[in-house]
């Protein structure tokens, strides 16, 4: 069932996609996102002037062009040789994926950066990274390989918890992305801050607590604490430096690295809990059982 | 069967996207025309009578220090530092001697019901040179063409972003003929940016009467040609805001009016 080249193909589009990122967020901390004032052309041709904020926007727009062609393969190979047909069909959901991103990112251009259009091009740009994390996850050989199922008797269950989690996660990026694009203030994407870091210390010390013997979600939970931690500290960086930088004629470097750092370390923490969220699907038993059982000794007793 | 024939529709769909994102169509080129005048539109309204016409002078100033301008680093567009001789500064407040301010619209805000202005033949010139425009802030009528002017070995997009008017982003490379507009409705002040330039901003205001001027450094402004009435008079900068003043121009009136915008940090 594991195809290892299928896999490190995936891992391959995922780790663009991520550079992808980078180049999307320095387009918009430079300012540079209507540089080029028309699309799919560049200042109506292939090649435009590689000076100023075209030099952002162009390399942005290649890289979506390579990412766009990586995912045609991916999909292309997920259609001809997975055995699983819902994997299948998330090959064929990536490419949506990317066809939309690129259709939204034209948008943009065309519409002179709508804070709804433009907000909603960065959120799908998590979504679509998180597709291709969650197929190079599926096609990897842990995943293939047969897990003992764990139990998880204790409350709240991690199962709901670390779906919460990166669910919560995806909103505070689209709030984040909100404030980026000036569709909404930050107070937000502050309370959403807070509500995530709490998620995601529950989540952390759940697995920390209830499985400190299963390397995989013990390294789980040292990766969410860790990236909870820097993204904080990123966070307030790039808003303090958002601030610093509104004195200055044009963007400065700190501001450019602070909320560029920031806005991709959000698409790891994004990443991280729906990888997490998978390897406890794989892992750990449906909290149901442990709750029926519950239930069970409670009707014997009565 | 089905499926896979989904799946390769979807397939060729992708295909088809990405070939338009890279090889597209033509250069984009700006379709709208020039927006008509509504005094041309409108019933013709009274004219002013030179014979009984004032005018209105004053003077500008800021009070308090104002801020000290930011350079500007062009180092990564050497293009934009060949035409200078000195370093490019941030120019949302220029003053002169005497605390006198430069870039603010002096206008007739009110007070002009029933006369109808025709826009003039004459474009505003708004010129990019050494990636800065000039002027900072352009003044100009409903309808009046404005021609934007690249001096520059370099390429810019101009980007004006307004409220009551339609926007627009065009591309101007070096050499190229200078792109001509005009906006349908009064707006003070647009904002312009180009995108290229991040660092390069600039305003359109655009009034319904030729009762406007943008001061220079010396902060004076002179509304010639006023018809007797009474009016509201606006003095509108970028960073700080004053109060409106009403003043009466009686038959053949000259009137002084001076504002004093107060220095702040915030602008408010």
């Amino acid at each position: 069932m594991h195809n290892p080249s299928i896999h490190r193909y995936a891992l391959v589009t995922a780790c663009c996609t991520f550079l992808l990122l980078i180049a999307g967020a320095l387009v918009t901390s430079n300012d540079a996102g209507l540089s080029i004032p028309d699309w799919p052309l560049a200042y109506g041709s292939l090649t435009p002037p590689m000076v100023g904020g075209i030099r952002y926007e162009f390399t942005h727009r290649v890289i979506a062009t390579c990412i766009g062609i990586l995912t045609i393969g991916l999909a292309v190979w997920l259609w001809r040789s997975e055995k699983r047909g819902w994997m299948r069909w998330m090959g064929v959901a990536a490419l949506g994926g990317v066809i939309a991103q690129g259709i939204l990112g034209g948008m943009t251009v065309r519409m002179f950066q709508p804070p709804p259009v433009s907000t909603a091009h960065a959120t799908l740009a998590q979504l679509f990274f998180s597709t291709v994390v969650a197929i190079a996850v599926f096609t990897s050989p842990w995943w293939s390989r047969e897990h003992l199922a764990l139990e998880d008797p204790k409350s709240p269950s991690v199962r709901p918890l670390v779906v919460s989690t990166a669910v919560a996660v995806f909103l505070q990026l689209i709030l984040g992305a909100a404030f980026r694009h000036k569709a909404f203030g930050i107070i937000p994407h502050l309370i959403g801050a807070v509500i995530v870091t709490m998620l995601i210390f529950m989540t952390a010390g759940a697995l920390k607590r209830r499985f400190p013997h299963v390397p995989e979600l013990r390294g789980c939970a040292k990766i969410l604490h860790i990236l909870i931690g820097v993204q904080l500290l990123l966070g307030g960086g790039a808003y303090w430096s958002r601030m610093y930088a509104a004195q200055f004629p044009q963007p400065i470097a700190i501001m450019v690295a602070l909320t560029v750092i920031h806005t991709v370390t959000g698409a790891l923490v994004l990443a991280a809990t729906l990888v997490t969220s998978l390897i406890v699907f794989r892992l750990v038993s449906p909290a149901k059982l442990a709750g029926e059982s519950i239930r069970n000794r409670e009707q014997v007793a009565q | 069967m089905k499926i896979n024939r989904l799946a390769i529709y979807t397939l060729s769909l992708g295909a088809f996207a990405l070939v338009l994102a890279g090889c597209g169509g033509n250069k984009t080129e700006s379709t709208e025309a020039p927006a008509s005048a509504p005094a041309a539109n409108a019933p013709a309204g009274k004219t002013v009578d030179p014979a009984t016409a004032g005018e209105l002078t004053g003077t500008v100033k800021l009070d308090g220090a104002a801020p000290k301008m930011k350079t500007i680093s062009t180092a990564a567009e050497p293009a934009c530092g060949k035409s200078r001789t000195t370093p490019l500064t941030s120019e949302e407040v220029v003053t002169g001697d005497g605390g006198s301010l430069a870039n603010v619209v002096v206008y007739i805000k009110s007070g002009l019901d029933g006369y109808s202005f025709p826009a003039p033949s004459t474009p505003v010139k708004f010129t990019q040179e050494g990636c800065q425009y000039h002027p900072h802030v352009a003044g100009m009528m409903v309808a009046q063409n404005v021609d934007v002017i690249n001096s520059d070995q370099t390429t810019h997009n101009i980007h004006p972003i307004p409220m009551e008017n339609r926007e627009w982003n065009e591309s101007q490379p070096p050499g190229a003929a200078p792109i001509e507009k005009s906006f349908a409705r009064e707006e003070v002040a647009i904002p312009v940016k180009c995108n290229v330039h991040p660092w390069m901003k600039a305003y359109m205001a655009v009034l319904p009467n030729p009762y406007f001027q943008v001061t220079d450094k010396d902060g004076k402004f002179d509304l010639k040609n006023l018809p007797p009435g009474t009016y509201t008079v606006v003095a509108w900068h970028e960073l700080y805001k004053t109060d409106p003043q009403t003043i009466t121009i009686g038959p053949k009136e000259s009137k002084s009016v001076n504002f004093t915008f107060k220095a702040t940090a915030s602008g408010d």
